[in-house]
């Protein structure tokens, strides 16, 4: 039963994790860019719910909040291509890296001049309510949690597998110069990602900040526990990065449970770097030797 | 302006460029060994930080900017270097072999390390050493009878040819050093670039398949420049652990690790110049802005409210319009600007104009 119930909160963190993660895919498979910022984005997403949603401030309904959480990072996705990220189109990969890193130090020090560098949390509808299945106990946050990932993952695989755009995506990251040949407007499918992108961050950071604290520096090692995952999963597929965030959330709490103190913290990267090692691209691999 | 013709081979890699190249260097020379004479204390040790952090980023610069491969977890041997050279003086060792061999020491890890990690590339190979540079911090509370758990290491006194240097002190000894260390290994750096090796660093960045297809062995280069790249970083983290005092696990955070990687990136990515140029601005800039705020304060008399974490976000945003209009960094910036002195009524405006790219896919390498 101990095993089932820290089971369950590992697969709740990891959901947060794989919502996080599947930011990072959707902008590599549309983009082939990696973006840093991605943690410190969530962070943002978070502190959006808790200024709409938390009753010291605009006290609207929970849906309502997220939603306007949502609208509001996916038009700063969008906005942030438009105005920064579109000033390296073309450039190589690690251009993107260290932009979104200097990106991400600029929003951190943002959120600490509006926000404070006080931890926040969310208060939810069903903070503290539980289901109870014998002896097992499952609080509601973490099943909403697991249904929003599913439901998430699903709809965005859909999305790229299935629909035209999502198609056009795939095809401008693989080959820019190739896709606009096919008549495939690259620039505004950049910003069109960069703003799904914000939308799927700010809901992560709703349901981050629904289970725990947020403050500024939030984003950082949270969001690079995330990229572990995307990476764990092979960066550029959607049911990967779920994947790997539920490896990355299960791993955490059995490691700090029953291996010494202080391996709970490095485990996830850990088992990064063994996937790594043994298969360099990940479980779901898309890198390929070129033949020349 | 003046035209060089090549009479010999050699005129291909000399180190200097002829008597007026030798001369600027000369007088560089002078200007470092009488900077002690003439500078404060306070700024001789913020002079000493930029050298050790110049000797940082030229390691980075081996494996990042010359060969192509993007670490982002340097400060990790960095550490590994501070860590080994504390204790084995604290064990007795006198101060050179120590120095050594925290130079061995990083290298040697780095070498274990680059085999698996090496087979990575791109934006994998970030990830994997920003993983390590995490691990890092946790085993070095864990090891504790070396790195001294959370409480960290004091540094034990430098005693050298009969001398006591201390950081504070002796702080022009231990400039001395710090100069002495950064130009033997500036030295070797650029000898290793006009090396066979080095060609093959260079070749591997530009070109795996071409690398290869030339007989270079990529694997060997790779290894041999990451190994080389963590030695020289850990040399710098003995310097840093010497400069510092006391270290503990908090002075080698993975946020070390990625400003690192910026200072590299903002000196200007590929050149040995960049390294310096990066390290006078990360470590200059906060100065810089204190003595800004304080002028605004009491001359114009306008308040700055003072964040927290305002030098970090400015360094930030220089490093973002630096990516945006100059992706070869101060060294591209002072390139121009020597360009048109050497050229001066003929410089035109378009002669560094950026060709247009596209994105090519990493998945396909």
């Amino acid at each position: 039963m101990d095993i089932l119930q820290l089971l369950v909160s590992g697969v709740a963190n990891g959901c947060i994790y794989g919502l996080l993660a599947l930011g990072f895919v959707l902008i590599y498979k549309a983009s082939e860019a990696v973006n840093f910022a991605q943690g410190d984005l969530m962070m943002l997403g978070a502190f959006l719910g808790i200024t709409f949603i938390n009753a010291e401030y605009a006290d609207l309904p929970f849906l309502i909040g997220i939603t306007l959480a949502a609208l509001i990072l996916g038009l700063f996705g969008y906005l942030l291509d438009r105005l920064v990220l579109r000033a390296i189109f073309g450039q190589p990969q690690f251009a993107m890296v260290i932009l979104t890193i200097a990106l991400g130090f600029l929003l951190r020090f943002a959120a600490g001049v509006i926000w404070g560098h006080d931890p926040a949390s969310l208060q939810t509808p069903f903070v503290g309510r539980v289901w109870e299945m014998g002896e097992l106990i499952i609080p509601v946050v973490d099943a909403v949690i697991i249904i929003t990932t599913v439901a998430l993952t699903s709809i965005l695989y859909f999305f790229f597998a299935r629909t035209r755009l999502g198609v056009a995506m795939q095809a401008s990251s693989q080959n820019q110069m190739a896709a606009y040949y096919m008549g495939i407007p690259v620039k505004r499918i950049n910003a069109i990602v960069w703003a799904l992108s914000g939308v799927v961050a700010a809901i992560a950071g709703v349901m981050f900040a629904a289970k725990g604290a947020v403050e500024p520096s939030v984003g950082l090692l949270f969001g690079i526990k995330a990229f572990a995952a995307a990476v764990i999963g092979g960066l550029g597929s959607l049911p990967g990065a779920l994947l790997g965030g539920l490896l990355v959330g299960i791993v955490e709490p059995f490691a700090g449970r029953y291996l010494p103190s202080g391996v709970g913290q490095i485990a996830p990267y850990v088992l990064m770097l063994l996937v790594l090692i043994l298969r360099p691209g990940g479980l779901f691999a898309q890198i390929s030797q070129k033949k020349v | 302006m003046s035209n060089r013709f090549k009479s010999r081979y050699d005129d291909d890699i000399n180190l200097f460029e002829g008597r007026w190249h030798l001369a600027q260097y000369a007088i560089l020379a002078a200007l470092l060994l009488a900077a002690p004479w003439v500078l404060g204390s306070y700024y001789l040790g913020e002079l000493t930080a930029v050298l050790v952090w110049s000797l940082a980023g030229l390691g980075l610069m081996l494996i990042s900017g010359h060969t192509g491969q993007v670490s982002l977890g340097h400060a990790a041997f960095m550490a590994i270097g501070a860590f080994t050279n504390l204790a084995l003086m604290q064990r007795g060792w006198h101060f050179i072999p120590a120095l050594l061999a925290s130079a061995v020491t990083s290298g040697v890890a780095g070498a274990i390390i680059a085999r698996p990690i090496l087979r990575m590339s791109g934006i994998y190979l970030a990830i994997a050493t920003l993983a390590l540079s995490i691990i890092l911090e946790d085993v070095a509370i864990m090891a504790e009878p070396v790195t001294g758990g959370v409480a960290g290491v004091f540094a034990p006194p430098i005693e050298l040819f009969g001398l006591a240097v201390d950081r504070y002190a002796t702080p022009r000894a231990f400039y001395y050093i710090c100069l002495a260390v950064l130009v033997l290994v500036t030295l070797g750096y650029l000898n290793l670039l006009r090396s066979g090796s080095g060609r093959s660093f260079l070749a591997v960045r530009d070109s795996e398949v071409s690398a290869r297809a030339l007989g270079v062995n990529v694997t060997r280069a790779k290894t041999l420049a990451f190994s080389l790249s963590c030695a020289i970083t850990g040399l710098a983290g003995a310097l840093y652990g010497h400069l510092a005092q006391a270290v503990n696990y908090e002075s080698f955070l993975v946020l070390i690790s990625i400003t690192l990687l910026l200072q590299v990136v903002i000196g200007g990515l590929g050149s040995v110049h960049g390294a310096f140029f990066g390290a006078i601005v990360v470590v200059l800039l906060p100065q810089v802005i204190a003595i800004a705020r304080d002028y605004l304060d009491n001359a114009a008399g306008i308040k700055i409210a003072a964040y927290p974490g305002m030098d970090t976000a400015l360094f930030a945003l220089l490093i973002l319009l630096m990516v945006i209009y100059e992706p070869r960094g101060l060294y591209g910036v002072w390139f121009k600007v020597r360009t048109w002195l050497q050229l001066f009524p003929l410089y035109r405006k378009g002669m560094f104009r950026r060709t247009r790219t596209y994105l090519k896919t990493e998945r396909q390498r």
